[in-house]
């Protein structure tokens, strides 16, 4: 049994890339060390769509930056994922660094970014009357946008699991042999046979491709810590605001989120630790200095959870996609720091168009491009509403009071295509526990609810799978 | 649409006690709205004694003192919808509620009693670094698992905040086998009942530390241990005071917050010391007929000054639906003014015409205080002047205060609650 292609990680990336495989007659599968897709980089980012302004011209990044940017608005209709097109600033504080401003500008309209702007100080308050009176001028991008990156990955992974891709969880890669004619992975005690390798590990991609390439690559973890504030400051900024490089560093964004909550950060410490995502007081205070320099008085006693990702940042600051030289038929997705949400529907056609280039597949008869996420009763009338209720009375019990999550949705969440096995995975999948009060009064009732549906007893129930189960025994069971 | 007199949002102790007195004051239409399957609220964990000492002068668990009242609800007939969310109320009380069996209906009220509770503070608000693994639960959170379902969700446990909810479970993990290593507490004074502390940590030897709060979560799945740190007069960590624990939960009880979203929604202010609704001596809202009650309005310590509470809103809900189209009369308003270590008071303004014969005024102080006074000053003049051994923040306060003195005051009249050295 030997696969045409096997990808390592199930983040945005890896995801992008089963599905743009999932169009044609291959033999495709998805290993992933976590429990679920969207466990590392992936899920905890600024969820930004950015209009391809930064990237260096002529670079890869800045090219798959706006090729990603335009496809996002037709993509997130296909695939059913939560997209706004809400438009971004880059604040400039001081005169002195007007000609940066510029420079981003030019720089942006030779990266192929349509429609920039740049503002002068009335025209930014007119459009952010929240941003502090120390701006003197902003590049305006309206084709940034923001996304909901758990809700993009999971799309892009249940399409391609539907249209044949096999995924595999918990499951470590941990050694790569070059064989005759292709590939074999090991994974522990299992092995996988493969044409076609492709190394869409995140902060991990430099283990994989050192392993077969004598041109090392090195990529070091970046820890970006973000606050998330409540809903009900959902209206603070409408814009995603960014802040211009400057004699005080890159400073931090500050964001809406397309489910309306404001979201500040990230940081960039560098740290060595691939697993290392602990934010640290000294992050969050970052957080809170930066974001006063782009916004007047943002209630940071609003802040409802704290969290900390990592971007898998290659020494060159650029992506390295392609087949490796020295090692034929892998397939190196490395170096997917920022803007790799962005590009990763790029990314996913590049990486699929490399094999398909070379083995010449046959196009899948039975491929269907469209999916349906998992119906949030809100965007029904009260009329469907009702009806829906009638026909599953599981849609009228809400779970988690504060997102207003329904059992409906959450047995939707636990039973569908490639469905969340533990309480992060409902949460990625419904926002339930997501809320103000962070899961305290909805966790138990969310566990009954994966244990019913995946029939295992309640003490098994994860929070992350692997060794984060909730409970560690019943009562007095010590005693 | 239905109809109702009143609408009474959440079935815990408030709800159930607001319902009665609305029912007993006269209303002809009460409805209670509750979310869970079950009256009674938080109680129904609170599986501990202790509740009902002043309302019953006797010792009751959480449940039985529910009892008491959900019972008597069902005798009284009055109807009552669980499991059902509210969703929305409108500033003129039109509240949409939905449940597995109705669907979404909407149910046109008179007047509307808010008494939704609180939820507690989460890890994320107290910004708490270090990692996100399982382990990590709100002491409410960790009480229903223990009480209601019966599982241990940890067995090694630090936990911090020293509110009653983390001292009660400090001594129920110890109870059914948890070994309980450390109570931290940010503030230099615990935030609990005096009893709790007594009861729950020092006969099971389990220590409390003031001025210390938890600067790090270990543990990538599954907690394995958190650093503690004693923390300045500003609360922030002194370096070089870390202290590892090696623990699997990190248990925490740091503050209760009112759960007003349905409140803001509809356009009720809300005072921003408490985070519960502005009320007057009904305990009525800036909107007319909507009351508020319970830990909504603001966190109590003890539920027999819920109940009473509630029954004053219940009570002045009925009132205000039988007075029908003539509701305005004399409409004074004498605003209270929390001043010096007071940090606010409930009701927030007094209107003499309806204030009760002796109406409680109830308030928290800011810090702990010995040998104070508490007094009242009525445009100047000092009307109550009562000596108080300690005050705590931990510890809701009260004066009262006598309708006649306020009959005769004029129209501008200013009432400061505060605290004197002598």
């Amino acid at each position: 049994m030997k696969y045409d292609v096997v990808i390592i990680g199930a983040g945005v990336s890896g995801s992008a890339i089963a599905r743009e495989l999932s169009r044609y007659q291959l033999k495709t599968l998805v290993i992933e060390k976590e429990e679920d897709v969207c466990c590392g980089t992936s899920k905890a980012n600024s969820g930004i769509v950015h209009a391809g302004f930064d990237a260096e011209n002529g670079s890869l990044m800045a090219k798959l930056n706006v090729e990603g940017n335009q496809m996002m608005p037709e993509l997130s209709k296909e695939l059913d994922f939560s997209f706004k097109q809400n438009g971004s600033l880059v604040l400039c504080f001081d005169e002195a660094d007007r000609e940066n401003l510029v420079a981003l500008y030019d720089r942006g309209v030779k990266n192929g970014v349509k429609d920039l702007q740049i503002l002068e100080k009335e025209e930014v308050k007119k459009l952010e009357p929240n941003v502090s009176d120390e701006v003197v001028a902003a590049l305006y991008a309206p084709t940034g946008g923001i996304v909901c990156p758990f809700g993009m990955t999971i799309a892009f992974a249940e399409n391609a699991y539907t249209n044949g891709v096999e995924f595999l969880f918990d499951t470590k890669v941990t050694d790569i042999q070059k064989q005759e004619d292709g590939w074999m992975i090991c994974a522990g005690e299992k092995t996988f046979e493969t044409t076609y390798v492709v190394n869409a590990a995140g902060v991990y991609a430099d283990v994989f491709h050192n392993m077969v390439s004598e041109k090392k690559i090195h990529i070091t973890p970046r820890r970006g810590d973000y606050c998330l504030l409540d809903k009900n400051t959902g209206n603070f900024v409408s814009h995603t605001i960014f802040q211009l490089p400057d004699k005080y560093g890159k400073g931090v964004l500050v964001s809406p989120t397309v489910h309306g909550n404001t979201l500040v950060g990230p940081t960039a410490i560098d740290i060595e630790n691939k697993e290392g995502t602990n934010t640290t007081q000294e992050g969050l205070d970052q957080i809170r200095e930066k974001s006063g320099r782009s916004v007047k008085n943002l209630p940071m006693n609003q802040v409802i959870t704290s969290f900390a990702g990592l971007r898998a940042h290659e020494d060159g600051h650029e992506f390295i996609i392609g087949e490796v030289e020295d090692a034929k038929g892998f397939i190196d997705c490395a170096g997917m720091e920022s803007p790799g949400l962005t590009s990763a529907p790029a990314v996913g056609k590049m990486v699929a168009d490399i094999i398909v280039k070379q083995m010449q597949p046959e196009k899948n008869p039975t491929f269907c491009g469209t999916r349906k996420g998992i119906l949030d009763p809100d965007t029904l009338t009260k009329e469907e509403r009702a009806k829906l209720i009638k026909k599953q009375p599981a849609y009228g019990n809400i779970i988690c009071r504060c997102e207003l999550v329904t059992e409906g949705e959450i047995i939707d969440a636990v039973t569908r295509p490639l469905g969340a096995k533990s309480l992060d995975g409902v949460k990625r999948r419904t926002r339930a526990g997501m809320g103000r009060c962070q899961a305290g009064f909805c966790s138990p009732k969310t566990m009954e609810i994966i244990a019913r549906e995946r029939h295992i007893p309640l003490e098994e129930v994860t929070k992350s799978g692997g060794n984060s189960r909730l409970i560690q025994g019943i009562n007095k069971d010590s005693l | 649409m239905k109809q109702y007199d009143i609408v009474i949002v959440g079935g815990g102790p408030a709800g159930l006690a607001a319902a009665l007195e609305a029912k007993k004051s006269g209303a002809q239409s009460v409805i209670i709205l509750e979310r869970d399957g079950e009256l009674g609220g938080i109680l129904n964990q609170c599986i501990h004694n202790g509740f009902g000492l002043h309302t019953f002068k006797e010792e009751l668990t959480g449940p039985e003192y529910a009892a008491r009242f959900s019972e008597k609800v069902k005798e009284e007939k009055i109807e009552y919808l669980l499991n059902t969310m509210v969703l929305d109320i409108s500033s003129d009380k039109m509240v949409t509620a939905m449940n597995r069996e109705e669907g979404l209906f909407e149910i046109q009220a008179k007047a509307v009693v808010l008494a939704m509770g609180c939820r507690e503070r989460s890890r994320g608000a107290l910004n708490i670094p270090g990692y996100r693994p399982a382990g990590v639960f709100s002491a409410g959170t960790a009480q229903r698992l223990v009480n209601i379902e019966g599982y241990l969700p940890g067995r090694e446990v630090v936990i911090l905040g020293s509110g009653d909810i983390g001292l009660i479970m400090a001594r129920r993990m110890t109870l059914e086998g948890a070994k309980v290593k450390v109570v931290a507490e940010l503030m230099p004074y615990s935030g609990g009942l005096k009893r709790n502390i007594v009861q729950c940590l020092d006969d099971y030897g389990i220590p409390l530390k003031l001025s210390h709060t938890v600067v790090d979560i270990q543990g990538k799945d599954r907690v394995t241990g958190i650093t503690l740190a004693q923390v300045d007069e500003n609360r922030r960590p002194i370096p070089g005071t870390e202290e590892f624990y090696s623990c699997d939960t990190l248990l925490l009880s740091c503050g209760l917050i009112p759960e007003n979203e349905l409140s803001r929604g509809m356009g009720v202010e809300i005072n921003p010391v408490t985070s519960g609704p502005v009320v007057n001596e009904c305990l009525e809202t800036s909107i007319p007929g909507v009351f508020a009650c319970g830990n909504v309005l603001h966190v109590h310590d003890l539920v027999d000054f819920v109940s009473q509470e509630a029954a004053a809103a219940g009570r002045h809900a009925a009132e205000y639906v039988a007075a029908g189209e003539d509701k305005i009369f004399n409409e004074k308003k004498y605003v209270i003014v929390p001043k010096g270590g007071v940090r606010y008071t409930v009701p927030s303004s007094i209107n003499p015409a309806k204030m009760d014969d002796e109406q409680v005024i109830r308030f928290r102080v800011g810090d702990v205080y010995k040998n104070r006074y508490t007094s009242v000053y009525v445009n100047g003049e000092r009307i109550v002047h009562r000596k108080r051994p300690v005050m705590a923040p931990g510890e809701m306060e009260e004066v009262k205060l006598k309708k006649e003195q306020f009959m005769d005051c004029p129209e501008e009249t200013e009432i400061i609650v505060t605290i004197e050295e002598a």
